[in-house]
């Protein structure tokens, strides 16, 4: 909430805005976005042009209705539209055997005429694969995809949930940390033998002081002046 | 000077508008092919293909949302609801994503875009397609919302809701389409947020908006007859509302009805008496009356129905009480 973050205090942690990086949010609404991104996807048609659109949800946004809506008409009106199902097993403390009839997920793809490709998200260069296939898709074949990333979540669902919380096991969630996706880049490239472990650890502080550098950056930012509260509702309009 | 439907009228605004800014496209159930389920589409899939005038499935919440996301990006939508009691499926939509998006992006994302369809009760279509939605969609900061009674409002309030930066809500009367008024000629552009004393009188203000503009007239035609001259002010636009038009026919009435379609509580009309009573308090010579659909879901039966809407008799019974005349 403070006046030099990208939504100047106005959107909270969920609503997160770049214009300049093309970065549409930051939603808070579970799967409320999906035919927003998929009316960009339509708009990039509208105009003939070759981008794409990525649209991030987790698995339980799958049971919402916007998502089958959505999905049905990227399908058949071949919108460059990239959906990414981010499956981390739980939607906030429901477990997908206790949320989904049919925990394989990417079938849904095949009711929509879509492509669909499940990956082993935590390894990268199969998920940047799979992105690359998605995107050529969209651009060249002006055809949606559906993506299933196969994850983890490492944390609580939020800052009021437990790291394992009630609905799931220390066990499992030690177990699966072993297949973190930074771990095992970091093991791979050092097996390779392209980095040292002088070289890797460097990368891990860069990123660390990048990490302190936004939240310094953050903290020293004042709460948006009082007058703000009534700015940005609508904008001034020629009509 | 040109004679119009309401239909006809917003044919034109739609017409013109899609000739003059290639980025406005407008889309929803039976919009194209169809000509539009009140054919108020006519005409339109064949002069702007189908890129710009869209069919889609039926899907509110899915189009209403493909409207929200290509507004962020540029595009100008104009959503066809096919009516208001369907768009209640693509509220969130509405309500969470268009109104919001400005504020929540910290001013980054404005939404140029329209939703609009008919509004309010036909005949005996019952419960679920004869309701009046203005007073939830006016509840929302970040929307603006339309209510034109009239042709010429229609028109010139359309062409003024398209070319506005902002989401607006766009109500049309289903039992409006058919009525003719006068629409001048050439791009007549009716500012958003304007009432107009459509006639004057200085016996008592009747204050009202959208469908009821025509029982308001009808009464007014009535009473004269017995020497009551009513003011009829039409708000036009309910967010925001020309409170400066009230004030100005209260202090020279000091009396007023307000007439709506909708239901009582958390109506407009409270919004309305709100704004009286703490403005034209010392104006007033009577209390102001409220005339408004019964709190009952709409029935079928035609009698049932009749009881229910608010019409001329109910009016004209609240104009006699607020000037003590029964």
């Amino acid at each position: 909430g403070r006046i030099d973050g990208c939504s100047r205090g106005k959107g909270g942690s969920m609503h997160m805005f770049d214009r300049k990086t093309n970065f549409l949010g930051g939603h808070g609404i579970v799967g409320g976005h999906i035919p927003i991104a998929t009316g960009v996807g339509f708009a990039i048609k509208y105009r003939g042009g070759d981008q794409c659109i990525v649209c991030f949800f987790g698995e339980a946004a799958v049971n919402i209705g916007a998502f089958h809506e959505a999905l049905n008409m990227a399908s058949l009106w071949n919108l460059p539209v990239i959906y990414v199902i981010e499956n981390n097993r739980y939607g906030m403390g429901t477990a997908i055997s206790r949320s989904t009839a049919n925990e394989d997920v990417i079938v849904r793809a095949k009711g929509y005429r879509m492509i669909g490709e499940s990956v082993d998200a935590q390894d990268v260069f199969a998920v940047r694969e799979a992105m690359g296939r998605a995107v050529e898709r969209a651009r060249i074949e002006k055809r949606p995809t559906l993506l299933e990333m196969r994850t983890y979540r490492f944390m609580g669902h939020s800052m009021s949930d437990a790291v394992s919380g009630t609905y799931r096991s220390k066990d499992e969630l030690e177990e699966n940390m072993k297949r973190d996706p930074i771990l095992l880049l970091h093991n791979m490239m050092y097996e390779d033998g392209e980095f040292t472990e002088g070289e890797l650890k460097k990368i891990d502080e860069e990123a660390k002081a990048t990490a302190q550098d936004a939240w310094d950056f953050a903290d020293a930012s004042p709460e948006p002046p009082l007058e703000e509260l009534y700015t940005d509702i609508l904008v001034d309009s020629g009509s | 000077m040109a004679v119009l439907t309401y239909r006809d009228a917003l044919n034109q605004a739609l017409r013109e508008e899609l000739q003059r800014d290639d980025t406005v496209f407008l889309m929803g159930e039976e919009v194209a092919q169809y000509n539009g389920a009140y054919k108020v589409s006519r005409g339109l899939l064949d002069e702007f293909g189908p890129m710009r005038v869209v069919d889609t499935p039926i899907t509110e919440l899915g189009f209403a949302g493909i409207g929200v996301g290509a507004a962020m990006v540029g595009l100008r939508p104009i959503i066809e609801f096919m009516t208001w009691n369907f768009a209640l499926l693509a509220i969130d939509q509405v309500v969470n994503a268009a109104a919001k998006m400005l504020y929540m992006s910290g001013g980054q994302y404005p939404m140029p875009m329209v939703f609009r369809g008919p509004n309010g009760a036909a005949l005996q279509l019952s419960a679920q397609h004869s309701q009046a939605w203005e007073s939830w969609m006016a509840h929302i900061p970040g929307l603006k919302v339309c209510t034109p009674g009239t042709p010429a409002d229609a028109k010139g309030l359309l062409k003024a809701a398209i070319r506005d930066d902002n989401p607006v809500v766009f109500l049309e009367g289903e039992m409006l389409y058919n009525t003719k008024g006068e629409v001048p000629d050439g791009d007549i552009i009716v500012p958003i947020g304007k009432a107009e004393v459509k006639r004057e009188g200085d016996h008592c203000s009747i204050i009202t908006h959208g469908k009821m503009i025509l029982v308001a007239m009808q009464i007014a035609d009535t009473l004269a007859k017995e020497g009551i001259n009513l003011d009829v002010v039409d708000l036009r636009t309910v967010r925001p509302m020309d409170v400066e038009a009230i004030a100005k026919s209260v202090q020279k009435t000091n009396r007023a009805v307000v007439l709506e379609e909708g239901w009582e509580i958390c109506g407009m009309g409270s919004q309305v008496v709100d704004f009286i009573q703490r403005e034209c308090f010392d104006d007033l010579d009577a209390p102001v009356i409220r005339v408004h659909q019964a709190d009952v879901p709409m029935p079928y039966a035609k009698n049932l129905e009749r009881a229910a809407k608010p019409d001329a008799a109910k009016a004209i019974a609240a104009v006699k009480k607020v000037m003590y005349l029964e």
